[in-house]
């Protein structure tokens, strides 16, 4: 069971909650629990095959999850995880 | 969609894009949001974007969570984020497009030749378009140029 931290561009899918507490035993089904109690937000983390967008960023804690087991990373009770959307662009 | 920023926030805006120049420069807006959503602070940030810089910014995951932290510490609002055009016109490009999130307010700052030649704002609408927010002229008649 882990917290995520809603960035503030998706509050509006959570009710204004800035964390929301989850369950599941790894990233992947803890992104899961949220879309599933906060139906709204799952398009903004999910691509229509069920994966993690491309342009979403996940930490747990201090880490990128690239660098850990990726979305298959274990959670704690503890843990804390991050949505970090891309911050990105430019002229063409 | 009406955006006001204070004047203290928009200089630093100007200045930081005019000083970035020719690169493309980035930060983030604080503030609170009634009628209007009012940008009180902004914040330069590094523009961490791996190769042309003049034509690309991009902003660390790292600093996007320190920003989150930083609204929260201060009891402020994350309102969105500004960067600049330099020598191309103050509208959302493709790649603007692609990566823009709701809610969020995107300024774009043109600069031309080294001078602000133009600051306008953006936000998403339910339809994931961009649409253009009306900036707000404070007392001190906000200068554009």
């Amino acid at each position: 069971m882990a917290k995520i931290i809603i960035p503030t561009p998706l509050r509006k899918f959570t009710g204004n909650q800035a964390t929301i507490e989850t369950n599941g035993s790894n990233v992947l089904e803890s992104l899961q629990s949220l879309a599933e109690t906060h139906p709204e937000i799952k398009k903004h983390i999910f691509d229509d095959a069920g994966q993690v967008r491309k342009f979403v960023r996940l930490y747990l804690g201090d880490e990128d999850i690239k660098a850990l087991q990726n979305e298959q990373t274990a959670v704690q009770d503890n843990s804390v995880i991050s949505i970090i959307p891309a911050i990105a662009g430019g002229i063409n | 969609m009406k955006l006001q920023l204070t004047e203290t926030a928009h200089r630093l805006i100007q200045e930081h894009a005019t000083e970035i120049y020719p690169d493309e420069c980035c930060g983030f807006l604080y503030g609170n949001e009634t009628d209007v959503r009012l940008v009180q602070e902004a914040v330069p940030v590094t523009n961490s974007k791996d190769g042309d810089k003049r034509r690309r910014f991009e902003i660390s995951p790292v600093d996007y969570m320190r920003a989150e932290k930083y609204a929260l510490e201060n009891n402020t609002n994350l309102l969105g984020v500004y960067h600049s055009h330099p020598d191309h016109p103050a509208r959302p490009s493709e790649h603007d497009l692609n990566q823009a999130v709701p809610y969020f307010s995107y300024i774009i700052v043109s600069v031309r030749q080294g001078q602000v030649a133009d600051l306008t704002s953006w936000q998403l609408n339910e339809a994931g378009q961009f649409e253009q927010e009306s900036i707000l002229q404070n007392e001190n008649h906000i200068q554009n140029t």
